[in-house]
């Protein structure tokens, strides 16, 4: 049995993709666009103050109003809803949807109110008066951690959500900590670098905030729920779990989805209040949220500081790398949220053979939005402390930043290899990828180009940084969720095919490179199949988009579903042509004998013989739709090289982004032209956070860069044009061969950019600069110095 | 209730509207065009850009009473007798999109770059576009598939011309 080079291959090609016809015309359904009759509105009022008691909600002036169906507090809806789940093994506080008596952060829900429309949603919102006792307020991890001036949660004393876990070196899995490597790495040193780092808080502004619709049906007791999320297998069992109905009686339907970047893995308390109060007024109802709405109520991003020190010879050997971590987690844990950080101590090596680790993480509680997922999950996080730390070393020593890493790189013979984190990195070449962008950049060119412009008194810099990330996520030991993924393919009665994955998307075109895959594996034009996901109605199992692994774990179980059901499409055949299964050629839509054309049978023929088969061929079921479950052994580990040129002006402090060049492999490639689209808008989200982005709250819990008006959200403006390569290293991981990219572009490119500015900057004695790169901080540097 | 009578992509619509009704709640809600989207509340993101008389405009800082009269263009009028407009087809040929919920507000507001200016530089695309977020591509794509309409325009112009 094989499959003819009739047709083009798709594998590898830069195929347009199928989902856009339906986006660049605005005819896409998300989640606002869904409207059934009789739905109701919601909208959440929310707490002004981060931490405080609630003396009382009037809510009699919006009860009053025209249009106004319900409005409920927390004490009413903790009667239809428990404290909400994580995924998580760590101890938790009790979250509950709406606050009860006591609001922790700014943008806690204390009422709901149910509308005939969202107009007047909004106005009942406002006509509901909540009067606060207000509590001290903490906003410093570092001062939270000393239990003063308050805490938030009685039963973690000092504000301590985990405290101190030591990872690493001469840790055993019981948690004995033997310091013998370590301590003996930071005596034979020659040099010794010690930094605090900070890796600042993000708001993730997906352009479609979140929404949901739940619709309950009294009469069938069953809830279908329609949100803007990254997993709505997970949302289903979630929503079943907290309304009292079973796994079956929900179907979740993620729609089109206007991106996610890991805020939308987690479920939200606006998610269970919606299904609680559909299924409580037997009515459907809508909540949108409001892009002021999503800065405090949608989960942020990184807020980790380290504390770095790293021991090393003369010669730029690395000997040892201590890493004590303190992550801010906000006021509760959401899903994922206590799981994020340890991300960050499993890659604190990164692409370095370090024979001596030992980090430390504890976890804070704040008066803040809770943080969770965000692009990259503390793996930037990680990469930024080992980068900027590489970077430093290589200044104290005067070497070349690109010498000092490759003295210090995991070998490509090495692979396999166990790092002293707990990770088993599959395969990686970090030099040859470091060479194709050392060349690629020009990076002599570039330092020459730098000193002359140095030389006018301009201030420009070069970055170079490494990295090593975590993709394709499972198997089920990492994952609390399952770390497999589920697909069925069809083949349809007229021929053609249907596919359903439960990898389910929000902008990376699944819909387009798993079609491509199945195209060739069958040998048919990719017109003739259709990728289904995103509905649990539709889709039977599914775990979801995140840690970039659609393509490793996504795309694998769906190639393995095709096979199987291409092998049975080929007994079939067999039967009907009276030859054997190895002697047939599926070819442009149709199987033949080899050497014979003339007998092809179309798709449609055999899958007419299949649905209807008389006789039915001995030891034979009908029908051709065949699903498989896989769960990749190991995670994969893509990795690459960042370089980039920036200027800062000695007037006025501003940096400008001159140049970019990133080198990224992500394994074998099944779309580059995909491929690419993730590493530019990778690469934005990280320049973004070094050089504009940040999170801001004030010392009372006002997040201050609360709208977009604030928060400098990057526009296009901000960016120089990209220069993207890549090197290939495949996984053994999975048949594709492929590692996963959606992350990628976030994790070289923090330290690239501060590394490029502490060099444009070296003339005043400056080491390192925390993120972002306001030009206020960079003018102090530049005019303090003078001073 | 006001009285509001304006031309939606070629038809004429009228309706009774609230005074403080926006234009992109009125298109979405009331006209059932859910292409242009909102992704913000404060006139940032430019998701919900449609034309009127010609001219981009976000149209959640207008209201519907305002827009009184005029004639608009949204996404689903972009194209014509089946046929894609120009920037849509650059936009897909260039994967000028992702998640694509910025993708009508961007075209249409390309739509209007191009119309004020058919042959932008870099930089000149680049700033045209600079009231309209994306979080996914980065950009860089978007303005190729800009450069990629004007490009076509130039050859069809110098064809015609020949």
């Amino acid at each position: 049995m094989s499959t003819s080079p009739v047709l083009p291959k798709l594998v590898g090609q830069r195929v347009k993709r199928r989902e856009d016809p339906r986006l660049i015309q605005g005819r896409a359904t998300f989640v606002d666009d869904v409207k059934i009759a009789g739905m109701l509105h919601i909208a959440f009022k929310r707490s002004d103050v981060a931490h405080g008691r609630i003396r009382s909600i009037d809510t009699s002036a919006a009860k009053a109003m025209d249009g106004v169906e319900a409005v409920l507090t927390g004490a009413q809806i903790a009667d239809l809803l428990g404290p909400m789940p994580i995924a998580t093994p760590f101890p938790s506080p009790a979250h509950r949807a709406v606050a009860v008596d006591t609001v922790r952060y700014v943008g806690e829900p204390v009422a709901v109110v149910v509308a005939s429309d969202r107009y007047i949603a909004r106005d009942a919102i406002d006509a509901i008066t909540v009067e606060y006792e207000t509590l001290p307020a903490v906003v410093d991890p570092e001062l939270a951690m000393t239990g003063k001036p308050t805490v938030i949660h009685p039963e973690f004393p000092n504000n301590l959500a985990v405290p101190l876990v030591p990872s690493g070196t001469g840790v055993t899995l019981d948690g004995k900590v033997d310091d013998t490597a370590i301590d003996r790495a930071f005596k034979n040193a020659d040099v010794i670098i010690t930094q605090r780092m900070v890796n600042h808080r993000l708001v993730p502004n997906s352009i479609e905030a979140r929404g949901v619709v739940a619709h309950y049906e009294p009469g069938k007791g069953s809830m279908t729920i329609w949100s803007s999320t990254q997993n709505p297998h997970i949302l289903r069992t979630m929503i079943a779990a907290m309304t009292g109905l079973g796994q079956d009686q929900v179907r979740a339907i993620a729609p089109e989805v206007g991106g996610g970047f890991g805020s939308k893995i987690n479920i939200y308390g606006e998610e269970y209040v919606a299904a609680a109060v559909s299924k409580h007024l037997g009515t459907a109802v809508k909540w949108i949220e409001d892009r002021s709405e999503a800065f405090l109520a949608t989960t942020h991003g990184r807020d980790l500081i380290g504390y770095v020190e790293l021991a090393a010879q003369r010669d730029g050997k690395v000997l040892g790398l201590k890493l004590r971590l303190i992550a801010d987690v906000g006021a509760y844990n959401m899903l994922l949220t206590a799981a994020v950080p340890t991300l960050a101590m499993m890659m604190a090596n990164a692409t370095y053979d370090i024979p001596a680790i030992r980090t430390t993480l504890t976890e804070v509680f704040t008066n803040k939005t809770s943080t969770d997922a965000y692009r990259g999950a503390g793996r930037p996080e990680a990469s930024y402390f080992i980068e900027r730390a590489m970077d430093m070393l290589a200044r104290e020593l005067k070497m070349d930043p690109a010498d000092v890493r490759r003295r210090n790189f995991i070998a490509p013979n090495q692979f396999p290899y166990q790092t002293q984190m707990g990770a088993v990195y599959d395969s990686g070449d970090y030099e040859k990828a470091m060479d194709v962008a050392l060349r690629a950049a020009d990076w002599k060119g570039l330092q020459a180009e730098r000193d002359a412009a140095k030389a006018e008194g301009r201030l420009v810099g070069l970055g170079l940084s490494m990295y090593v990330e975590v993709c394709g996520i499972g198997p089920s030991s990492s994952l609390p969720t399952g770390g497999w993924e589920h697909a069925q393919v069809t083949i349809e009665r007229d021929g053609r095919i249907s596919a359903t994955t439960g990898a389910s998307p929000h902008g990376q075109g699944n819909e387009t490179t798993f079609a491509q895959m199945l195209a060739d594996e069958f040998g048919v034009p990719i017109e003739h199949i259709t990728i289904h996901h995103g509905d649990t109605g539709i889709v039977k199992q599914g775990v979801g988009t995140f840690g970039s692994r659609s393509q490793a774990v996504g795309g694998t179980t769906l190639l393995m579903a095709g096979a199987k059901v291409k092998t049975k499409m080929a007994r079939f055949a067999a039967e009907m042509l009276e030859a054997s299964v190895a002697d047939l050629v599926f070819e442009n839509g149709t199987i033949a004998v080899k050497g014979a054309p003339t007998s092809a049978k179309k798709f449609a023929d055999v899958a007419a013989f299949a649905y209807v088969p008389v006789p039915l061929p001995d030891g034979m079921e009908p029908g051709l739709s065949e699903e498989a479950f896989f769960e990749p052994t190991n995670n994969t580990y893509p990795f690459g090289c960042h370089i980039s040129m920036l200027e800062i002006d000695r007037e006025t402090g501003e940096p400008k982004l001159l140049k970019f060049v990133a080198v990224d492999d992500a394994g074998n490639l099944i779309n580059p032209l995909i491929v690419e689209g993730q590493i530019h808008g990778g690469l934005a989200q990280g320049i973004g956070q070094a050089m504009i982005e940040e999170a801001v709250y004030d010392e009372s819990g006002q997040l201050i860069t609360g709208s977009l008006m604030d928060y400098a959200l990057p526009r296009a403006t901000d960016f120089p044009r990209f220069e993207v390569h890549s090197t290939v290293t495949p996984t053994p991981v999975n048949p594709l061969g492929a590692k996963g990219v959606g992350e990628a572009g976030t994790l070289g490119s923090t330290p690239c950019i501060v590394s490029a500015a502490v060099d444009a900057l070296s003339e005043f004695g400056v080491t390192h600069i925390d993120m972002m790169l306001r030009p206020e901080k960079l003018w102090r540097i530049i005019h303090g110095a003078r001073a | 209730m006001t009285a509001v009578s304006m031309t939606v992509n070629g038809k004429v619509r009228k309706a009774q509207v609230e005074p403080r009704l926006l234009l992109v709640h009125f298109l979405r809600e009331q006209l059932n065009l859910t292409g242009t989207h909102v992704g913000c509340d404060t006139s940032q993101c430019g998701a919900c850009t449609v034309l009127i008389d010609g001219r981009s405009v976000k149209s959640c800082t207008v209201f519907a009473v305002q827009a009184d009269g005029s004639k608009i263009t949204t996404i689903e009028g972009l194209a014509a007798n089946g046929e894609l407009h120009p920037m849509q087809e650059c936009f897909w040929e260039e994967h000028g999109l992702q998640c694509g919920f910025c993708t009508p507000g961007m075209i249409m507001s390309a739509v209007n770059l191009l119309a004020d200016n058919p042959q932008p530089t870099e930089d000149q695309i680049r700033e045209g576009i600079s009231g309209n977020f994306c979080r996914c591509t980065g950009y860089q794509h978007i303005v190729n598939a800009i450069q990629h309409a004007a490009n076509r325009s130039r050859s069809a112009a110098s064809s015609s011309k020949r």
